[in-house]
């Protein structure tokens, strides 16, 4: 299918987009999922927040961050025991999206709590006057008024996700990235390494260029 | 003995303390004041003086360190967070900068307290319909808040205020970042939506102006206390603290510029040429107090300028005088003047020839 490529090769490059695919975006699902509410949780319950509470919001902070510095495929490796726990196995692409989820969650929520950090306290102030509940100031002021924040910092995520699944194959999780480096570099393969660069360029380019037509449709500053 | 109209709003003793670096911030320092149902009621002070603190305490989004807080006899701060938020919901507030929800429309905004308060749709529906005309603002319906001006985005927050059909209305600086012009039309609005809705409106500001133009009474604070309050007209006509007195000067006041000053004729050898600035307010104002006095003590009298004025419907004259004479009768005849019930003060010369 590819000219340039053995047909048992595309095969091949074909599974490995699949799987990088499915990596960065349910990766990126979980990170979404999960993070927003934590962000959520650290933002209102920050120094300046809806409700300050040191005691909920230190030890979150300091879990994100322990996580944010680990370099990921040092992570990986480091929590081979709980991906088991969680995927049933640590091998392949199934087990490679526990790790993946994990650091884009970190990732993400400081990314949303940047995000919900912009918008305007005199907003959230003119809600708690109209008698909102916390809930309510979230679900419809901050969440709503973020929103073009929010879907830049997903954008990024994915972005960083695609760069993560990479090393996926570590721990046997195929994709691109795998791809590349086991042909291209390791067999001395440099149209396979050309290849697989050159979808994830358009793919990395196809997220930015839909994430920032999102955020231009909803940007209403 | 029960009282008819009980106040609209009741503050008791409000104190309030913010610890921050540093030593700490009196916000409030025991401040008491009650407002009537009905009533404009303005607070004016320098920034810093507590009056947002104040404000902020009617519906506790600022919960004071001590006293109280009633509002249409309710003690909101004995409520518990379930009754607080719906007392809060039958008090309106606007703010200096809107506070619009930037990605809501008008419509959306308006319906926004509706929303939060659980009201179904068609019955938002059809009170966003009704309170659009109100604030004239039926053809930006689907707008957003960043395609509007400021003048249209004060009449949104005045709007999503009322949707709630609130008694009370606090006004947070809601003029200040405002043009004069729109400042005007808002005022004129708050005043027109007060007499037709029966509210009770509470507003602070920095700018006399504003007080002049729509309050019926003002308190005026300072460091946390109010140092002076009453009828607009009398506390402009008859400031009695040296601040509220600064306040008013800014809206009432003679200033006498160097160049006018300059024209006038020097005294005679032996006289004085004093600058008087005198304020008729109430039953005097029609006597012609400059020729009597002119002819009973023998002094020139040189009106430098003169204006008649409202405040409400309450009218007052303000004129400035140059008295020519020997320093006694001067002395004499603004003592005789100030016996008719005059205001009379001496006019700080603005610039550097009289400068001490």
């Amino acid at each position: 299918m590819i000219p340039w490529l053995p047909p048992a090769l595309t095969d091949l490059l074909i599974e490995a987009t699949w799987q990088t695919l499915l990596m960065t975006f349910g990766g990126a699902v979980v990170a979404i999922v999960i993070g927003l509410p934590l962000a959520l949780l650290l933002h209102t319950t920050g120094p300046e927040g809806l409700s300050p509470n040191g005691w909920l919001n230190r030890p979150l902070g300091l879990l994100v961050n322990a996580v944010r510095s680990t370099p990921f495929i040092i992570l990986m490796v480091a929590i081979v025991p709980f991906t088991r726990l969680v995927a049933g196995t640590s091998i392949g692409t199934t087990a490679a999206l526990v790790p993946l989820s994990l650091a884009a969650t970190a990732f993400i929520i400081r990314l949303f709590e940047n995000a919900l950090r912009e918008v305007d306290r005199g907003v959230i102030e003119a809600a708690r006057a109209m008698g909102a509940t916390r809930t309510q100031i979230m679900a419809r002021v901050l969440v709503p008024e973020a929103l073009p924040g929010l879907i830049a910092a997903i954008t990024v995520t994915l972005v960083g996700l695609v760069g993560y699944s990479a090393m996926a194959g570590a721990i046997g999780g195929g994709g691109l990235g795998d791809l590349g480096i086991r042909f291209g570099y390791q067999r001395f393969m440099p149209e396979v390494m050309a290849t697989v660069v050159a979808i994830l360029i358009l793919f990395v380019q196809g997220l930015q260029s839909l994430g920032d037509w999102l955020v231009r449709r909803f940007s209403r500053r | 003995m029960s009282d008819p109209s009980p106040p609209a709003i009741l503050l008791r003793n409000l104190a309030r303390e913010f610890r921050g670096r540093g030593t700490p911030l009196r916000a409030l320092d025991g401040v008491s004041l009650e407002v009537a149902p009905g009533e404009i009621f303005g607070i004016v002070g320098r920034s810093g003086a507590g009056k947002s603190t104040l404000l902020r305490c009617v519906n506790l989004l600022e919960r004071p360190d001590s006293g109280t807080v009633s509002v249409l006899g309710q003690e909101m701060t004995r409520l518990d967070d379930a009754a607080l938020r719906s007392a809060r919901r039958g008090i309106g507030m606007v703010f200096q900068h809107f506070n619009l929800l930037s990605a809501r429309t008008v419509a959306g905004n308006i319906a926004f307290p509706l929303e939060i308060a659980g009201v179904p749709r068609a019955e938002r529906e059809a009170r966003v319909a009704e309170l659009l005309p109100l604030v004239g603002l039926e053809a930006r319906r689907d707008a957003y808040p960043a395609q509007l001006s400021g003048g249209q985005k004060q009449r949104v927050g005045i709007a999503r205020a009322l949707a709630s059909r609130p008694r009370i209305l606090l006004c947070d600086e809601a003029t200040s970042a405002l043009d004069p012009e729109t400042t005007g039309e808002i005022l004129a609005l708050l005043r027109s939506l007060r007499d037709r809705l029966d509210l009770t409106v509470l507003l602070i500001t920095h700018e006399m102006a504003v007080v002049k133009a729509i309050c019926d009474r003002v308190a005026v604070m300072e460091a946390g206390r109010v140092i002076e309050q009453g009828r607009v007209f009398d506390v402009f006509t008859r400031p009695r603290h040296p601040t509220t007195r600064r306040f008013v000067a800014e809206v009432i006041g003679h200033v006498v510029p160097p160049g006018t000053l300059a024209q006038l004729p020097p005294p005679n050898p032996g006289e004085e040429r004093r600058l008087l600035q005198v304020l008729f307010a109430g039953p005097s104002s029609t006597r012609a107090v400059v020729s009597e006095a002119s002819r009973r003590f023998g002094l020139d009298l040189n009106i430098v300028s003169g204006r008649i004025d409202a405040i409400g419907a309450e009218p007052y004259g303000l004129m400035a005088l140059a008295a020519y004479g020997p320093p006694p009768i001067v002395a004499e005849a603004t003592a005789w003047m100030r016996g008719l019930g005059l205001d009379v003060s001496d006019i700080a010369p603005e610039g550097p020839e009289h400068a001490p």
